[in-house]
């Protein structure tokens, strides 16, 4: 390990040698979302009689503090952190343990750890960046001895990761799990370790996701959201309404929207959830194709920055790091964006970058911060 | 990197991408191509139309003066939607509704029902409109009353008050014209998927009478607001606003005052022959006028109050406007009561036996009874006149000189072998006049009456050979008598020919002919106007509320009896006789206007509800003045007895005030001109509730 600080080479971290073009994907993607966060809750609570800038002052807030920490996260050396590995996953298994015993329940998850003043953490979130960061230090250790990864440094890193991912079922918070496992098959098979272990690990999320179902462990809660996806009347007051509101929100859009803060359908507040989870909805009946598909593309933008540098840099730590942050970002953006379509099931994700969401937000952008760090040291 | 790394990473690479270009696929699909089910779906998830209801027109009678009118009423209804929501379905509101108004909770609880919810044979009362409709109950409450329920707005959750145009009934004559008039009520589901009519669930339309067939004229168009709403259905902003447009008026030909005495001359008939031990159940009368089939009056009894629906109809009172024990008062007798006419019938028989050549002004035997076949047809109460002329028969109503005609010509078109062109003089007399056909009154459900001729006999027959031919395994235990058991022998073998009782029994008004007291009035009109008659109208003009006239309804000629000057002549002559010196002297002695007319008594078969043998139908049908006549007054009492006595004095009664010297109904003969609709005859009820505060909002 010292050898490694000792290569390290010295730190230059200034806004200068950041990837300008994921920066500014990124700042686009919080600008947009800032408004629509503004545009999907200013007309409901004005009507009673709130503030209606309520939401978008704490989204505010929640930019900023997530901005402070990425640029923290770039501040250190990415290869230093990698000492700091095994406190940065105990850290985020204690807050999973934390939020099994003392968490508040939201729509049937028991996700998050409220804090006084209003403030609540949802530790799943932070816990991502905890597993991908574990993953790859286990995974890259066996290439430092020149080598690929070999079956029992795979075995290993499922354990860094099957633990945290055993505490966010127990939430249960099936959407996150997924994330995180498309993030583990990503990493497993970009370290190059045996191509068994990715083929596998794919057929064990097919069966095991049908008996989990079978055997219950899913919660009804969560049968009731696939089943609504599969036939919206089967649950229509619940996540079959939200599914058919958020279906017709963003298809009477249109091609060029109804215009920032003028979507009835975001105003009337069809669509339950629409600043965090549906916050897709609000930008597809206001800003209409031509502004969902902006979205795309910077969303785009990021994961192709994200594979140049994975691609760029020498270190197996670094590239796994990136591949596991990208594969985080690009899932959670499928899932998200493809459930307020009606292409996915409802699991309840947030949008990277537009939801309103503190842990949320933060934990994007520390990864983005990862991604700028393994920039900034891969020159 | 390896070069699995480097293959993992592209493959990888690429689902990625191919995740993004599914969502831009997918984002496609629905906000361009399949853009414009989403909008629609979207319109119909924000926008709400709030329909106010048009204020409907006012019918007026024949002077222009409002007969139904809508006013400002105080309306509480009761909102499902609301009170599904509730935790015991709103049955503590509705309790605290009943002890409001005095009610029982039984029937707030049916009248709220949706027809649907309630097995079929326990519908009375309920709604026949929607769940998302308010369902009023009180339709006149009083201020006090809706002041309760709105300052304990959380005791009355989902009970609403408002101010809604009410049709109301100012009866300024003291009419009543129930029957005619109709009602109105709310719109049903079977209303809102009739692609004819473009109606809105809030509306109230007509239902019967003539609120149902001048209904597109009297409704007018509603306003509609459409609103934008949210999702808690807090309206956020207003798109459109068209005013609701007042509907027309309607101007009857129905005069107010005449009605009112047409009403309560029946009334007083009816009553009558109660007094004099008959059954009197129900009755009719109208009044024509005969040179134009203008509906002067027209009424049935028993009635009913016809602002029931607007005051909410108790599940009750629905019951007993269908209810026989109360005699079905929604039954509009004058257009659907079928009756035999019995000696009325006279009149056509005179028309038959003159085209087959009889003489009018000879003489002819009045016998106690006729043989005919193996059956005595009796006379009226079986006393022989002796031979007396055609005149003097009509005068007291002799009936053995009709079997003798018209057996005689029952023979001569070949008896039960009937030739094959038969002369059907009688039959043939009676289609002229139209009997069997509908008088084609602008009223919904009008009967059209019987007419048993040969062809009629041969439909029965395929009807009902089956049942006579197999009587004894088809027929009732009770209904097994020798009697009986040789009538359904008789019927089995030559049901389908007409007899030669058949035809003795047509002659005189009896066996199967049926008709409506309103064909007879027309049957009347026609004899007087020379055998020219008309289609019965009650409309006269429809009217806007600028008193522009939309459509006038002109005397539209119906038919013409084809006889010679020489028979009507004979016949006014004849039907004066009745009066002066006939059957219905004495009913008519002292009026001092000379009227003509013919008594009818009509035998009954089948029995009451309770047992006993049916009492005779009760019938006078007449026109008057006798010379120059205006007007055809029809009276029917059924189970009333004599004609004469019941009906002969209820229609004596009538013109009595009608021809009244020098106070007559119509001193310059019924108007022709359209009168001036004047609404401002009825005093306008001021409902004020300014001031009083629901939910932070004032009460519309």
């Amino acid at each position: 390990m010292s050898a490694n600080i000792k290569v390290a080479r010295p730190s230059r971290t200034n806004f200068a040698s950041f990837d300008k073009i994921l920066l500014s994907a990124v700042a686009a993607l919080l600008v947009i979302g800032t408004l629509l966060v503004y545009a999907g809750t200013r007309e409901w609570f004005r009507s009673n009689n709130l503030d209606p800038e309520y939401y978008l002052k704490r989204h505010v807030l929640n930019i900023l503090i997530g901005a402070l920490l990425a640029y923290g996260t770039t501040l250190v050396d990415y290869r230093l952190l990698r000492a700091y590995t095994p406190v940065v996953w105990g850290a985020g298994v204690l807050g999973l343990l934390v939020v099994l015993v003392a968490g508040t329940t939201v729509n049937s998850a028991k996700a998050w750890i409220a804090f006084p003043g209003g403030f609540q953490l949802q530790p799943a979130e932070l816990a991502k960046i905890s597993i991908i960061v574990g993953m790859a230090m286990v995974l890259a250790e066996r290439k430092d001895l020149r080598g690929d990864p070999v079956d029992s440094d795979v075995a290993k890193s499922l354990l860094v990761a099957a633990i945290p991912v055993g505490l966010i079922l127990l939430q249960p918070d099936l959407g996150t799990v997924l994330i995180i496992s498309a993030a583990v098959v990503a990493m497993i098979g970009a370290s190059g370790a045996p191509s068994r272990w990715v083929a596998g690990l794919l057929i064990v999320a097919a069966v095991g996701g049908f008996f989990a179902v079978q055997a219950g462990v899913v919660s009804e809660y969560q049968v009731k959201r696939l089943q609504s996806f599969i036939d919206p009347a089967a649950d229509p007051q619940l996540s079959g309404y939200q599914l058919r509101q958020a279906r017709i929100t963003i298809g009477s859009g249109g091609f060029f929207g109804k215009g920032l803060f003028d979507g009835p359908q975001t105003n009337g507040r069809f669509v339950p959830e629409q600043q965090t989870d549906f916050i897709f909805t609000v930008a597809g009946e206001e800003l209409g194709f031509l502004g969902c598909s902006l979205i795309l593309i910077l969303y785009s933008i990021i994961f192709i920055r994200g594979f140049i540098i994975a691609r760029r840099t020498n270190d197996l730590f670094g590239r796994l790091v990136c591949i596991g942050v990208i594969a985080w970002f690009a899932f959670q953006t499928f899932e998200n964006i493809g459930m307020t379509m009606g292409l996915m099931p409802m699991t309840g994700v947030p949008l990277p970058f537009l939801s309103y969401g503190g842990s949320s937000m933060f934990a994007n952008l520390i990864g983005v911060g990862l991604l700028q760090n393994v920039h900034v040291r891969s020159r | 990197m390896s070069q699995k790394s480097r293959l993992n990473m592209v493959v990888f690479q690429t689902l990625i991408f191919s995740l993004v270009a599914s969502l831009f696929g997918r984002l496609l699909y629905i906000q361009v191509l399949d853009s414009g089910r989403y909008k629609e779906a979207a319109i119909s998830i924000q926008s709400r139309d709030i329909i106010t209801p048009a204020v409907r027109g006012a019918i007026t009678d024949i002077n222009g003066t409002p007969m139904v009118i809508d006013l400002p009423g105080l309306v509480v209804s009761v909102s499902r939607v609301t009170l599904d929501k509730q935790i015991d379905q709103g049955s503590s509101v509705l309790a605290r509704m009943a002890t409001l108004f005095s009610l029982e909770y039984s029937d707030i609880f049916q009248r709220t029902r949706l027809c649907g919810e309630l097995p079929k044979d326990n519908r009375t009362g309920c709604w026949n409109g929607t769940r998302y409709q308010p369902i009023p109950i009180i339709g006149n409450a009083t201020k006090d009353e809706a002041l309760k329920i709105m300052e304990n707005a959380d005791q009355f959750p989902g009970i609403e008050v408002a101010t809604v145009p009410i049709r109301s009934y100012p009866s300024l004559e003291g009419e009543n014209v129930a029957h005619v008039l109709g009602y109105v009520g709310a719109v049903s589901d079977e209303d809102l998927k009739n692609p004819e009519e473009n109606y809105y669930r809030s509306e109230v339309i007509g239902k019967t009478g003539l609120e149902i067939e001048y209904n597109d004229y009297l409704r007018g168009i509603p306003g509609i607001r459409t609103v934008l709403v949210n999702r808690k259905e807090v309206v956020t902003k207003q798109s459109t606003n068209t005013k609701a447009i007042a509907g027309n008026n309607l101007i009857t030909n129905i005069d107010a005052k005449l009605q009112s005495t047409v009403e309560k001359a029946l009334k007083g008939a009816v009553l009558r022959a109660k007094g004099s031990g008959y059954k009197g159940d129900s009755g009719a009368a109208v009044v024509l006028e005969i040179k134009t089939g203008r509906v002067l009056a027209m009424a049935s009894y028993p009635t009913y109050d016809p602002s029931l629906w607007q005051k909410g109809l108790t599940v009750k009172q629905a019951t007993d406007l269908f209810s026989e024990k109360t005699g079905v008062p929604a039954l509009s007798r004058a257009i659907q009561g079928l009756f035999a006419p019995a000696s009325t019938f006279k009149s056509v028989s005179v028309v038959a036996a003159a085209k087959a050549g009889y003489d009018l002004n000879k003489s002819y035997d009045c016998p106690a009874g006729v043989e005919i076949g193996n059956r005595t047809f009796k006379n009226f109460d079986s006393i022989a006149a002796g031979r007396i002329s055609l005149e003097q028969a009509i005068a007291i109503s002799c009936d053995s000189l009709w079997y003798q005609i018209s057996y005689d010509e029952w023979v001569r078109d070949g008896g039960l072998k009937p030739k094959s062109n038969p002369n059907d003089y009688f039959f043939n007399a009676a289609k002229e006049f139209g009997i069997g056909l509908s008088t084609g009154i602008d009223l919904p459900s009008e009967s059209s009456g019987r007419l048993p001729n040969r062809e009629w006999k041969k439909n029965w027959y395929e009807q009902n050979k089956d049942f006579y031919c197999n009587y004894k395994t088809r027929a009732q235990k009770q209904d097994l008598t020798p009697y009986l058991i040789e009538i359904a022998r008789e019927n089995c073998i030559d049901g389908n020919k007409i007899r030669a009782g058949d035809a003795v029994n047509f002659s005189i008004g009896q066996g199967d002919t049926l008709v409506t007291p309103l064909k007879l009035a027309q049957i009347y009109a026609a004899i007087a106007n020379n055998g020219t008659y008309y289609k019965p109208q009650i409309a006269r003009a429809i009217v806007d509320q600028d008193g522009k006239v939309i459509k006038d309804f002109k005397p539209i000629v119906a038919g013409k009896v084809d006889a010679e000057q020489s028979t009507w002549d004979f016949l006014h002559k004849s039907l004066r006789s009745v009066v002066t010196r006939g059957t219905a002297a004495g009913s008519f002695s002292g009026l001092k206007v000379a009227v003509s007319g013919k008594t009818g008594t009509a035998q009954v078969f089948g029995k009451n509800p309770n047992g006993s043998a049916k009492d005779d139908t009760s019938w006078f049908a007449s026109y008057g003045p006798t010379e120059n006549p205006q007007y055809a007054v029809v009276m029917m009492v059924s189970q009333g007895g004599f004609g004469a006595s019941t009906s002969g004095v209820g229609v004596r009664e009538i013109y009595q005030t009608l021809l009244a010297p020098g106070k007559e109904i119509f001193p310059n003969g019924v108007p022709s001109t359209i009168p001036k609709v004047d609404l401002k005859k009825v005093s306008k009820v001021k409902v004020d509730l300014t001031g009083v505060k629901v939910n932070g909002g004032k009460v519309q």
